[in-house]
């Protein structure tokens, strides 16, 4: 596989909890457990899963913005080379820093309220001193006009504008270096849905003209569906299933993702609603299960599930999947949910 | 105020607005406060009156005339004491003479001779700003004027108010202007790095607060040695003020960038390549800017009020140097006060001062953060 740009290899962060005055180290909260992935060139992974399960700390990892505790991170150079982003000390990494983008999710906070949309856009291109004066000022105009803003509104401020604007803006300002990897992080889920659709169609405009790789995080699976081309679910700050987005929808092998697939709201008001209902709520930080750390809300768990935790594994042709029981379970996609009409 | 400039003939570029900068954002909303204008008028007519105090003293402000202490303010008449109305201002001369029932001195009006008032007319010789003039904005051919009054040694009032105003201000925006720069500074770093130096920062905050405050200012004052010179005193009067001022401006900022610190326009900025520096200076103090503008004008209140107590005390500035503190120690005894009342005048002059700034302050908090969508 000789186009992957990013690589991902046993990536961990655990936040240590003290208690007492002399802040005793009493467990961890693993964020992130020991997660391992690829990403193509050019293409965009999506990686979903409920709040809390660590996707946002795995994209914010790999940017460095937090210092992942174990795990190593490859990322592929222009010249073919592969540099070990988490060996780089941070001086070292900020070269990179213009490859590897992201886009925030809040548009009202992700933007200094302080400064004109120019400064904001132009900032990347004034750290990385890849132009200035009236060099800089032409090349935002030109990214404003990329993301379909007004260059004339150049020099208004971030309150001025539209939710849909404003991450308008931040998506130009994560352009504003040429990067090839851009992280994701929700772009679309602080927008109203008209203008999500936007939003996303802009995206993938932008990948094509710029040959961008995405790794796309949400919540969302609609909106993942849309935009993926493969697919990483995360559980609990494990990833328990990867394949393309054509599998993990329609022929999901791990049974969380069945679960989320049948969550996915459906428009027709014919069908009647149904949905597997987890047992449970998703465990506390702290307590977590033994085994499988979904075996506690699995309906198809057994014994062995709580005393082995499963490893991801291929199990055909690139799907992955962190199941003692992948190649039996028989599991439905959401065409199964979709097709199934009770009258 | 927003000018489009001419479309050019390419045909999708189309040149930028003409932007609206900080200063002009929060000057158009301070306009709308009336409080905050009055305020700003008074502070700047206060600020004129000091800056070209000689121009505007008609006496010589170091001029003694024993002839003429605690003379009563005296008065601008249009009516002479025939009757008859001129349409020029002017006063009479006032005499000393002893008052035939208690034997002591009272100051008698000379009707003999009309003294007009000339404007914009030749006085005494000064220097203001290395330029030499001996224009006045008002004065009398001969005799004198005191529109206010003398002290007990028959130096002018209005003249020494408005030189007064001089020291009084300035060690006031000083000392505030160095408070705000270690305020916010120490705020900054200790919200934005926490840790070792938060909590170093914190505790002398603490530290310096428990302390009584004007026993402080009085012990600290009283060890400044009395053969320094004025601009020493002036100096670290200014550093003593700082001191015991920047702790609770440090406090406010450091909450302020500890908000600020996690939202995600400053993780952009790290995410871009960022160095701490360019967060601390291009992002965090400016957000913090309208905080501490406020807290300037409001420090400088503040500040006016403490000189004075202190010179009124006899600590601090101390004669030859004049501050509106050190004018009121002619007003410290009861017999004085009861007598010749006029001596307090310069604490009218302190209440204005204050008032404006107030004022001012209040027109800014309101104005200073344009960014923020205004929900009225």
């Amino acid at each position: 596989m000789d186009n992957v740009i990013l690589e991902v290899d046993n990536l961990g962060k655990y936040f240590p909890v003290t208690r007492g005055f002399w802040k005793e180290i009493v467990g961890h909260v693993k964020a992130v457990d020991k997660v391992s992935f690829y990403v193509e060139e050019g293409e965009t992974l999506g990686l979903v899963g409920e709040s809390g399960c660590g996707k946002t700390t795995l994209g914010r990892c790999i940017l460095r913005l937090i210092e992942p505790t174990e795990g190593k991170v490859w990322f592929k150079k222009n010249d073919g080379s592969k540099v070990e982003l988490t060996k780089l000390q941070l001086k070292e990494f900020k070269e990179f820093r213009k490859e590897i983008r992201m886009i925030f999710q809040d548009p009202y906070l992700s933007l200094d309220p302080r400064l004109t949309v120019m400064e904001i856009v132009g900032e990347p291109m004034k750290i990385h001193r890849m132009a200035k004066g009236k060099d800089l000022e032409d090349r935002v105009k030109k990214l404003l006009e990329m993301v379909g803003l007004k260059a004339q509104y150049m020099r208004r401020y971030p309150h001025e504008f539209s939710g849909g604007q404003r991450q308008r803006i931040g998506i130009a300002r994560a352009l504003a270096s040429n990067p090839r990897l851009v992280v994701a992080d929700e772009p679309v889920s602080a927008l109203d849905v008209s203008v999500q659709a936007q939003i996303l169609d802009l995206l993938e405009k932008l990948q094509e003209e710029l040959h961008l790789t995405y790794l796309f995080i949400s919540h969302d699976l609609s909106v993942v569906q849309y935009v993926s081309d493969r697919v990483a679910v995360m559980y609990l700050g494990k990833l328990v299933e990867l394949g393309t987005a054509e599998e993990i929808y329609n022929m999901p092998k791990h049974p969380y993702t069945e679960a989320l697939m049948s969550a996915i709201p459906k428009v027709d008001p014919r069908r009647k609603i149904e949905r597997i209902l987890l047992k449970g709520d998703v465990p506390g930080p702290m307590h977590s299960p033994s085994g499988c750390k979904f075996h506690p809300r699995c309906h198809y768990a057994d014994k062995v599930c709580s005393q082995e935790e499963p490893m991801l594994r291929d199990v055909s042709n690139h799907h992955y999947v962190a199941c003692h029981f992948a190649e039996q379970l028989n599991l439905r996609g959401i065409e199964a949910w979709l097709s199934k009409k009770m009258y | 105020m927003i000018r489009k400039k001419k479309e050019t003939k390419t045909v999708n570029i189309i040149e930028a607005e003409q932007g609206k900068s900080y200063l002009q954002l929060v000057w158009r909303r301070f306009k709308k406060s009336k409080m905050g204008l009055l305020g700003g008028i008074i502070i700047v007519i206060l600020a004129i009156l000091s800056i070209f105090a000689p121009f505007f003293s008609p006496h010589d402000y170091m001029e003694y005339d024993p002839e003429k202490a605690y003379c009563p303010p005296q008065r601008v008449r249009f009516v002479d004491a025939d009757g008859k109305f001129h349409w020029r201002p002017f006063v009479y001369d006032l005499k000393l003479d002893i008052d035939p029932v208690t034997y002591s001195r009272i100051y008698v009006e000379d009707t003999s001779k009309i003294l007009y008032i000339r404007f914009f007319a030749n006085g005494w010789n000064y220097k203001i700003l290395g330029l030499h003039s001996n224009l006045h904005f008002f004065t009398v051919e001969e005799g004198s004027i005191h529109l206010l009054g003398t002290d007990r040694y028959g130096r002018d009032l209005l003249g020494r108010i408005f030189l007064g105003g001089r020291i009084s201000l300035t060690i006031a925006l000083m000392g505030a202007i160095v408070t705000v720069i270690l305020g916010s500074t120490l705020g900054i770093i200790s919200g934005y790095y926490g840790g070792v130096i938060d909590t170093l920062v914190q505790r002398s905050i603490e530290i310096l607060q428990s302390f009584p405050q004007l026993p402080l200012w009085m012990a600290l004052s009283a060890a400044v040695p009395r053969t320094w010179t004025s601009l020493q005193v002036f100096i670290v009067m200014v550093m003593i003020f700082s001191f015991l001022n920047w702790p609770t401006l440090a406090r406010e900022i450091r909450g302020k960038t500890l908000s600020l610190r996690e939202q995600d326009f400053i993780t952009a900025i790290k995410e871009m390549g960022g160095s701490d520096s360019r967060i601390i200076f291009k992002h965090l103090f400016p957000n913090c800017l309208s905080h501490i503008i406020v807290v300037l004008t409001i420090s400088i209140p503040e500040l006016i009020l403490m000189e004075s107590t202190l010179s009124f005390l006899g600590l601090g500035i101390q004669p030859p140097m004049v501050s509106w503190g050190v004018l009121l120690q002619g007003a410290q005894r009861i017999e004085v006060l009861g007598l010749y009342p006029w001596v307090m005048l310069p604490a009218l002059f302190i209440v204005f001062a204050v008032l404006g700034f107030n004022f001012l302050g209040d027109g800014l908090r309101d104005a200073a953060d344009p960014y923020s969508v205004k929900r009225s």
